[in-house]
């Protein structure tokens, strides 16, 4: 396969079929947890579930920790977090994508703001690996998953950056790998703890409303 | 032409009217072109100055003559022009007055007089599928190029159609048309890619094998780094407006009309390496960008395949909305069967419960 | 009939709902639900991490309602469980647990684990691998009627006690009272000044209320081991009594998980909502004082602060009603740090303290406790639980700190206004 070949087929086939596999996945997922249902709660409400579980959805990020380990991952985590959303939606190449995709688009950031943004993001990504190994809580706790979960979300803001300063390879390879890497990504999603993006949001909301009913803000 | 052989560049420069002077800032142009230190310019003078003017076979295959028109279009007489009175143009189907069996005569001559020492420039792509689809005096392109090229001292491939299969070698390729390098695998090939490729690319390139005698440092698609190292992008005017996030949505909209980036339009100069942004054409008046189209990409391989001129280079080349839509109808059904499954797994469960007492909490 | 594993696997499956997947699904793995836990925090022990406990129940999850897992275990892969890790579970489940609720009130991404680790105890207590001293404790609850063994004429010595020190009685099996009193086997057996203390307060404040015969124990053992039918069968007693009496309303007494068990668990337990309603006695007391009907006198003028039950405040939503009552009686009371909803756990509630095996992990859990008394140095230690009394003067104790422990409805007890010395005295 030629250079242009593997460009062409990222941007086409290799991207249906990302998208397919990401997309049924999560449905898949979805269903999956919420059609377990819940059971009917009988006891006297103290106050109302939706109300809390709403509210557990915001407040939850707001819940840090001071100091400790604790601290080390919520700062590390919102800065990497943050420099996702940033260089995926904030770059202009990008909003292309979810333009052609799903029609709708908005404000780019100037790339020297993403750029820098990147390598922020980078460092971050190992800092978070680092506490990971060192931390004895953490270290305990992990599995293959986080530590797949962590190279496959690596791996976009890498090839990323080196297909944006053309560095090692001619642009068009870069370019290939990148989207490709993004593609990984895409097709892993469902599998791995990276669902938490969706999932969070329902269990935020249950641990709300199950706060709430008992009139506790959690 | 053949007793001009014998005088060097430099008689017939002189010849032609040429001041010392304006053949010196011819030097130091073409060796800052090919990205060479100040102190060369006096080695590249002396070079051309001496260099006796070797032999040239120029073979046109599957080619629009673009290339020619390209490298022979100056409407005054430039250095460039006259340096070619100082090749020995032995044999080009556009530029030699003879035709006919005389022409072929005439190429063979030079083969034979000149054998391990000529150069043989090729524009145009050779066709596989049946060599007959081009042929010249009846022989065969492919043939053509495997007689010429034994003799050759090095290969100039000029153009993309020859440099990489150009444009017939686009989808569907009828003709098979191959590079020149997928035929010739033991000669030193420089791939000078472009449709057209810019004309001082040329001579600087011809230059540099006259100066030195050897082939200049080449990427790895065979270019030489001079002139195709970097990336269009990186030295495009526009892309401080990239950067800022400024871009023409369509053409001739606001953005357009201000000269704002090109890049949502289809411009491939993030991943098109050649000198256009930097020497442009028609001797730096301008180049595709600059004149508000994107850029094709042109000194690329299969740059016509390449996703389309006016699709950007991020955005996928099929329609991922529709199968967005199918994947979520497909999701759900799978998402509905596997969610049944459970409820009925949990349901057996259920029913599989004993009711528990305190005879029961210990094995 | 006897515990089994299969019946344990079973109970697993039966467990999972929508919130468990949605949480197993969320986990990121980043720890943090260690460091809200003091059994993690003063042991130092990752094994203890929150998440961790649950492992057996996401184990279930994974390979029985997920289609990747069911695929793996198809092909012999991933993780399942076993009865040896059931075994191996045991003391993360009971002993090093107190389903204090921290950690639910951390985790970033919203898993409320202790939900999770109340169902796991369903399927460790099936699988025969609950603790002796719990399984103890709930035989006796269910054949005796009190997990301590506290039999009716052990309270009705209690409660002639009581009648003679106040010269009024004690109402018992009063019928179309408004209020049921529930008692905790703590109270009767270790606290008894607390009837005596709800008595007077009931009196003062002109309340209808009644003690039933047939159903006075508050502790429900069901919740604590984890088996749903037998918290239900004992949910049941307090509901026939209830009905019997025509009460409009039960009182849980000063006793955390007996708040949690008839409060939130009872209807779904029994399976049908209650025609009465549940109040704590800090709910009831704090209605009395903002109806004006809790006269009070006089203030403690020692520095006290106040240790909130979990159940109580956190799992319970009763938080500002003692800060009310305190500040009718205490002119010196400062709050510890993390004071109100995310208050650390004493470390001995959910079944801890029950179980003997754990006597040493509680003492050390006490020591976060400890860290946060040590802070705010306050004279006395006002809460109001009977189990979190127990286990606070066994903490200080153990770490030779003199500091008072005292039940919040006694202190408001003590100085209730005594109306006809306010009578008398009146011109």
């Amino acid at each position: 396969m030629t250079e242009v070949e593997f460009l062409i087929w990222v941007r086409g086939p290799g991207f249906q079929i990302a998208t397919v596999i990401f997309v049924v996945g999560i449905l898949l997922r979805l269903f999956e947890i919420l059609m377990m249902g819940r059971k009917v709660n009988l006891a006297e409400p103290k106050g109302s579930e939706m109300a809390g579980g709403m509210r557990t959805i915001m407040t939850r990020s707001l819940h840090l920790a001071a100091t400790g380990s604790s601290a080390y991952s919520q700062t590390a985590g919102y800065i990497f977090h943050i420099g996702l959303f940033v260089t995926i939606l904030l770059f202009a190449p990008h909003i292309l994508v979810f333009q052609e995709v799903f029609g709708v688009k908005w404000p780019s950031l100037p790339t020297t703001a993403i750029d820098a943004i990147t390598v922020i993001t980078i460092i971050t990504m190992f800092a978070v690996l680092a506490h990971r190994l060192q931390n004895p809580v953490i270290r305990f706790l992990s599995t293959f998953d986080d530590y797949f979960a962590w190279f496959v979300t690596l791996l976009p803001l890498v090839t990323g950056y080196l297909a944006f300063h053309r560095i090692g390879l001619p642009a068009p390879s870069l370019l290939a790998i990148h989207i490709l890497s993004v593609e990984l990504l895409m097709v892993v999603f469902p599998f791995t703890k990276l669902t938490h993006a969706f999932t969070l949001f329902l269990a935020r909301w249950y641990n709300g409303a199950i706060s709430g009913y008992r009139g506790v803000e959690s | 032409m053949s007793n001009e052989n014998e005088k060097t560049l430099g008689e017939v420069l002189r010849l032609q009217g040429i001041t010392r002077r304006g053949f010196l800032k011819f030097c130091a142009a073409t060796t800052s072109l090919m990205a060479l230190p100040p102190a060369m310019v006096s080695r590249v003078a002396e070079a051309l100055e001496n260099a006796r003017r070797p032999s040239v076979i120029w073979l046109s295959f599957q080619e629009c003559t673009g290339c020619t028109e390209s490298l022979t279009r100056s409407h005054s007489p430039t250095i460039e022009g006259l340096i070619f009175n100082a090749i020995s143009l032995d044999y080009h189907h556009t530029l030699q007055a003879a035709s006919g069996t005389a022409a072929e005569e005439a190429r063979k001559q030079a083969m034979q007089d000149n054998y391990g020492k000529y150069i043989l420039v090729v524009d145009g792509s050779i066709p596989q599928a049946n060599p007959q689809y081009s042929t010249i005096a009846g022989v065969s392109n492919l043939d053509m190029l495997e007689e010429t090229a034994k003799g050759a001292a090095a290969i100039v491939a000029v153009g993309s159609c020859a440099s990489f299969g150009g444009i017939p070698h686009a989808h569907p390729n009828p003709t098979g048309a191959v590079a020149v390098s997928d035929i010739i695998k033991d000669k030193p090939i420089i791939n000078v890619s472009g449709c057209p490729p810019i004309p001082v690319v040329i001579s600087g390139v011809l230059a540099q094998y006259l100066t030195f005698g050897s082939i200049p440092e080449l990427d790895e698609l065979h270019r030489p780094l001079a002139f195709y190292g970097k990336a269009i992008h990186d030295r495009c005017y526009r892309r401080p407006f990239y950067d800022k996030g400024l871009f023409a949505e369509s053409f001739d909209d606001e953005g357009a009309k201000k000269g704002w980036c090109l890049y949502k339009l289809g411009c491939k100069g993030p991943t098109t390496y050649n000198a256009c942004a930097t020497t442009k054409w028609n001797e730096g008046t301008s180049f595709p960008i600059e004149s508000g189209h994107p850029c094709l990409g042109c000194s690329q391989p299969d740059f016509w395949d390449g996703g389309g001129f006016y699709k950007a280079l991020s955005i996928p080349t099929e329609n991922i909305t529709r199968n967005i839509i199918y994947a979520s109808a497909a999701g759900i059904a799978a998402g509905v069967a596997v969610g049944v499954m459970n409820k009925a797994k949990k349901a057996r469960a259920n029913k599989s419960h004993q009711k528990t007492t305190i005879d029961d909490l210990k094995k | 009939m006897s515990a089994s594993f299969e019946k344990g696997i079973n109970t697993f499956k039966e467990q999972i709902d929508a919130p468990v997947a949605t949480f197993f699904s969320s986990c990121v793995h980043c720890g943090m639900c260690a460091e809200a836990c003091p059994f993690y925090t003063e042991t130092g022990d990752p094994s203890r991490t929150p998440i961790t406990k649950v492992e057996p129940l996401r184990r279930i999850w994974k390979q029985e309602y997920t289609l990747l897992g069911r695929l793996g275990k198809l092909f012999g892969l991933g993780k399942s469980v076993t009865d040896e890790m059931l075994t191996e579970w045991e003391t993360l489940v009971y002993d090093s647990c107190t389903l204090c609720g921290r950690c639910s009130m951390i985790c970033p991404v919203g898993n409320d684990i202790t939900y999770m680790i109340r169902k796991t105890r369903e399927g460790m207590a099936l699988s025969g691998h609950a603790p002796e001293g719990l399984i103890g404790a709930t035989t006796r609850a269910i054949t005796i009627g009190s997990p301590m063994g506290v039999k009716l004429p052990a309270l009705e010595a209690q409660i002639r006690h009581v009648e003679k020190e106040l010269g009024y009685t004690v109402p018992v099996d009063v019928e179309g009272a408004d209020y049921l009193q529930l008692l905790s086997s703590m109270e009767i057996m270790n606290f008894p000044e607390f009837i005596s203390a709800i008595a007077r307060i009931f009196q003062h404040a002109g309340v209808s209320w009644t003690i039933s015969s047939k159903a006075f124990e508050a502790t429900n053992s069901g919740i604590q081991i984890g088996v749903s039918e037998i918290a239900a069968e004992l949910v049941e007693r307090v509901v026939k009594a209830a009905t019997e009496l025509k009460v409009k309303y039960v009182i849980s007494p000063e006793c955390g998980h007996a708040y949690t068990a008839i409060r939130w668990e009872g209807p779904n337990l029994i399976g049908r909502p209650f025609d009465f309603k549940v109040v704590h006695i800090l709910e009831l007391l704090d209605e009395l004082r903002s109806a004006g009907r809790l006269q009070t006198s006089g203030k403690e003028s020692r520095r006290l602060t106040y240790h909130d039950p979990c159940q109580i405040a956190r799992r319970g939503g009763v938080v500002q009603q003692p800060r009310n009552l305190l500040n009718e009686v205490a002119a010196n009371f400062v709050e510890m740090p993390d004071a109100g909803a995310m208050n650390w756990c004493c470390g001995a509630g959910g079944g801890v303290s029950a179980n003997e095996r754990a006597d040493e992990l509680r003492l050390k859990a006490f020591k976060r406790k400890k860290q946060q008394l040590e802070e705010v140095q306050p004279e006395a230690l006002v809460s109001a639980c009977s189990n979190c009394r127990i286990q606070l003067e066994d903490g200080l104790e153990e770490n030779e700190m003199d500091i008072s422990v005292l039940s919040l409805t006694e202190i408001i007890a003590e100085h209730l206004l005594d109306r006809k010395q306010q009578e008398g005295q009146q011109p």
